[in-house]
Formats: C-alpha cells, structure tokens, sequence
C-alpha cells in the first residue's frame, strides 16, 4: 500500500476504535449490517489467501463453508456436542477437504480455469449429496434450537455476534498480513506469478498449494459454523449455493486480490451496495420488480472493475506501474 | 561434477535429445551450442528435471538425478535460468531475488540482505525496487541471473542470457559471469552469441539435431568441419563456390 509508514499505525487505531465505537451508536439492524460487512470480509479473506495470493481461483470455496456449517451443526444436532467445542472440528473438516480438493486437482495437474471448474463441481456435489444423504437430513435443513447463551454460541444482544465477527476478520486480516512477510506466502504468490520459475527456484509447488488450500479450507469452514450459529438454520443451499462461492470472490476482487485488506474493502463496498438497493427498491416502484438489484449492480460493479481496476479498490490507494508485454 | 550420458527425450515423432552425453567438471564454464532446434534447451530442461528424460541418466555430484523434480535438484545445488525470460512479473525485483535466497533461510531481513547482495553482484544494486514487469530484455536477463545466484547454486545452468542484448550489455553479462566463476560457482551456458561463448567457455559442445557432434575447445570447435556443416549447411557451400 502506498499510505505512508507514519500513518499506517495511527489509521489502524482509527479504524480499530471505530469498529468497537460503531454497535454503540447505532441501532441493531445497522449492528448487523456491521456484523455482515466483517463476516464477509472474513470467508472473503480465506478465499483470497488461495485465489488472491496464491493464484488458485476457486469458483467453488463454499464447499469448506458448507463443510463447516454441516459439520458443526450436525455435532451439535445429533450428537449433543457443544458448538464452542464443534467449531474447531468442523475447521478441521473444512482443512482436510481443502487438502483432499488440493491433492486431487493439483495431482492431476489442474490449473487455471480447470481448478476454477472442478472446485465448482465439487461444491455442487457436496450440495447434491448434503442434499440426499440421511444424517444432513436432506433438504429440510438443519434447525438448530435456540437457547442464546453465550456457552452455547448464541446471543441474545447482536453487539456480541458482531464482536465475535470483527475478531474473525482482524484474526484473518492478520494471517494475510503475515503471508506478505513470511517465506510460505512469498513462494504463495511466486506460484501465484509464474510456476515455471518457482520450480526451478526450488519451491515444491504442489506441496505449497496444497498447504494455503487447507488453511483456505479451514479458515472458510470456521465461517460456516458462525453462520450456522447466528442464522440457526442451514441447508443444502444455503450451506453449499453457488452464490457464497460468488460472494466471497467478489469481495476480493472488487476489494483488491492478493491484497491484505482487499476483502474488507470489497465487503464494505457489497455490502453498502446490498443494502443500499434494498432501500432504493423499497422507496423507487419502479425498482420493485428488479429482483434482486443488488445483483445487477453487482454486475455493473464487476464490469467496471475487471475493465478499469483489474487491481480492485485497493488499487486506488497504490500506484502500480503498467505491465509491458513479456520479453 | 556433472555427468550426462546417453539422454535422450522425444516429443511424440520428434527426438528433441538423441543419446546427448556431456560432462562438466567442477570450476569450469562449458558452452552448449547448436543452431536453432538443435535440442539445446530440451536438453537443459530434461538435466533440470523439467523433462523427464525417456533414455539415459543425469548425475550431479556422483548423485543420480534423473527425473528427480526441479524444486528438489535445486535444493542439491544446481539452478537453471530460463531462455525466455520469467519474471514474477508483480512484485518487486528485490522480492524477486529474494524467492531465490528463501531457499536456504525462512528468515525474511536476511533472505532481504541476501537479494541485496546478490543484486549488487550483477549490477542491480539500483533496480531493487521495480517491478519484474518494467525490467527491459537486459534487466530480466540479469534477474534470471540473480535469482537463479541466489539460491546459493554450485553448478548454474544458463540459457542463453545473451540473447537480445547489445555488445555493451553483452560485455557486462560476461564480467558478471566470470565473476560468478571466480566465486566458486560452475557454469554450463547455452549461448547463440559466439563471441561470448569464445571468450568464456574453456570447453564447447555442440548440439546438432539432438545428437552431440563435437566437443572441445572453441578453437577446436571453430575448426571442426561437421560443426561448419551444421551451421552454414547446403546453402553456404553454394555461396563459397561462387
């Protein structure tokens, strides 16, 4: 980023104590909203240390979600376990699909658009299969019981849930600060920049992307357990819908990919939008039949990035030189 | 030190390498040279365990390595460049250097220290902070040059790191290169600029049709009237008897 040294620590207080101040000003529904804006910017964060840093786009990362909300929902449901306790369990189950998806494609030498596609395929047959296998039971969901108290994930008062979702973002915003400056995520995005030179530089390219797609994995299933655990609700597509996988895309790329706070960026931005159509289409009647708004403009959004930022909104903050056409 | 025998590697119907043997021993520069499609590269990338080679073996320090993987013969201390150059186009040539010198340390400042040195030592002590991107022909070439020197090689496999430069950039890539040398590094280089080849290489090969056709000392070489067949071939022959 291009904001001088001296600034940084002063604006990261700013915002920091902004972020704690804001539920206290405001009224609840605004708390969510808040609360949505670091929630996304969190799964946004796991899907950009794969897709962002290392190169390995994924049209499909709700499948860890949905692993997550699954696993954490089905240990609690069935088999009587306390969420706190299930949370780290299901992040391992998110961990080792990332792992199982990684070997498989990467194994097979799938790059690229190809990776693209197959994480697609798989989330749509985690879908298909939550959808008809009995201990998910299928496409009625999963109900979890409300009993907000604090032991048991739940609370009563939304300041509590959007506290919860800041920890996840700044923890998360932590882990992409760290990849900047540490071997594992230098070789990230040399993988990330050309596989050819990073072999021959020594860098195991298959281990190294098998190892961010498992944090991936396993940072994006913590997020399903905290959605199962604020909506109380989950099924097949809402757990496993491509519009997740959409969603945390988005906000990465319309924040800045491979950046550190592109994500939050891209989430305030999403978000504002969502909710700023939703207003609009309740006030302008024209609008109302436009279903839902927020995608066109979405759509609009993505139009203008890829053509005028291919660096995202964090592009405005830093001058990147033009590329030159390769020697 | 290096000890190439019998390699031979095709592409469905094309024998790129065909029984190609060669030997570098340790302090020396050997050239690789051939003319165009003469398999040069094939077989720089079936010695770096790019290729897997379908006959014949590689050993490197009395280790064999054939088919071994990239990352893992870089590890054993032999690094090649690339003839076309592959920057890490976004990030700096610093942060460049620097995945070379990662190699050996985790630690950050002195994988930073390091790709500073190294930088220096092949003149881009000023261009730390552009971009991979914005380097000109001469200035990727040298970074492939660093970065490959910055993970702490003892035998360097370079492909054609002179091509596209003027005579001034080709007279600074060779100090750099014998300096490289006189550091204790070995040095095996594909070169189509003769000149550099002559004045650095102690012993030439030549690749002609994937087969090894001769080997020896430049004067030797320039000599040899099968390596004038490969290079000036029918056409010239025409020429001269007019």
């Amino acid at each position: 980023m291009n904001v001088p040294s001296s600034w940084r620590v002063p604006l990261l207080a700013t915002g920091i104590a902004a972020a704690l101040a804001y539920p206290l000003l405001v009224p609840n529904y605004l708390v969510t909203v808040g609360m949505l804006v670091f929630f996304t910017a969190f799964i946004g964060q796991s899907w950009n240390i794969a897709g962002g840093f290392a190169g390995q786009t994924s049209f499909g990362h709700v499948v860890f979600f949905g692993t997550g909300a699954y696993t954490s929902t089905i240990l609690q449901v069935t088999y009587g376990w306390n969420p706190w306790l299930a949370w780290p369990v299901a992040m391992a189950a998110g961990g080792a699909v990332g792992w199982m998806i990684a070997v498989l494609s990467f194994r097979a030498g799938l790059k690229g658009s190809y990776f693209a596609l197959i994480t697609l395929a798989f989330a749509e047959v985690f879908r298909i299969l939550a959808n008809s296998v009995p201990f998910t039971r299928g496409g009625l969901g999963m109900l979890i019981k409300a009993d907000p108290r604090p032991e048991n994930f739940q609370f009563r008062d939304p300041i509590w849930i959007y506290y919860l979702a800041f920890v996840l973002c700044a923890v998360s915003i932590l882990i992409a600060w760290q990849l900047t400056r540490s071997r594992f995520g230098a070789r990230l995005v040399a993988i990330r920049e050309n596989e050819d030179a990073a072999r021959a530089l020594g860098i195991d390219v298959f281990a190294e992307k098998v190892k961010v797609l498992t944090l991936s994995g396993a940072m994006c299933a913590a997020g399903g357990t905290f959605y199962a655990q604020k909506y109380l609700y989950i099924d097949p597509s809402i757990a496993f819908g491509v519009d997740k996988s959409v969603e945390m895309l988005l906000v990465s790329m319309v924040g800045g990919a491979g950046t550190v706070f592109g994500p939050l960026i891209g989430s305030v931005a999403l978000t504002g939008i969502n909710e700023g159509t939703r207003w609009l289409a309740g006030i302008v009647p024209a609008l109302k039949n436009v279903q839902p708004l927020s995608l066109v403009v979405y759509g609009l959004m993505l139009i203008l990035i890829v053509a005028r930022l291919p660096d995202g909104l964090m592009g405005l903050f830093r001058r990147r030189p033009k590329a030159v056409p390769r020697a | 030190m290096l000890e190439v025998r019998d390699l031979s590697k095709s592409f469905g119907g094309l024998k790129a390498v065909d029984g190609a043997s060669l030997d570098v021993r340790r302090g020396e520069i050997v050239g690789l040279i051939g003319p165009n499609g003469a398999g040069k590269t094939t077989l720089f990338a079936a010695i770096a365990g790019f290729h897997r080679p379908d006959a014949g073996h590689v050993a490197f320090e009395g280790r064999d390595i054939t088919g071994l993987a990239p990352y893992k013969i870089c590890a054993a201390g032999m690094v090649r460049t690339f003839q076309i150059t592959q920057p890490f186009a976004a990030i700096s040539v610093r942060e460049n250097i620097m995945i070379g010198a990662y190699l050996h340390t985790g630690d950050r400042r002195l994988a930073e220290r390091e790709a500073e040195a190294v930088a220096s030592r092949v003149g881009m002590g000023g261009q730390l902070d552009q971009n991979g991107a914005d380097l000109t022909v001469a200035g990727r070439k040298r970074l492939e040059l660093a970065r490959a020197l910055a993970t702490g090689p003892r035998l360097l496999l370079l492909d054609e790191v002179m091509a596209g430069l003027n005579p001034t950039e080709i007279g600074e890539i060779v100090e750099v290169i014998r300096d490289i040398r006189a550091a204790g590094v070995t040095i095996l280089l594909i070169e189509h600029v003769m000149q550099a080849v002559t004045s650095l290489a102690e012993r030439v090969y030549v690749l002609n049709q994937g087969r090894m056709i001769a080997e020896g000392t430049p004067a030797e070489i320039a000599s040899d009237p099968g390596v004038i067949e490969a290079y000036l071939g029918h056409g010239a022959a025409k020429v001269l008897r007019a």
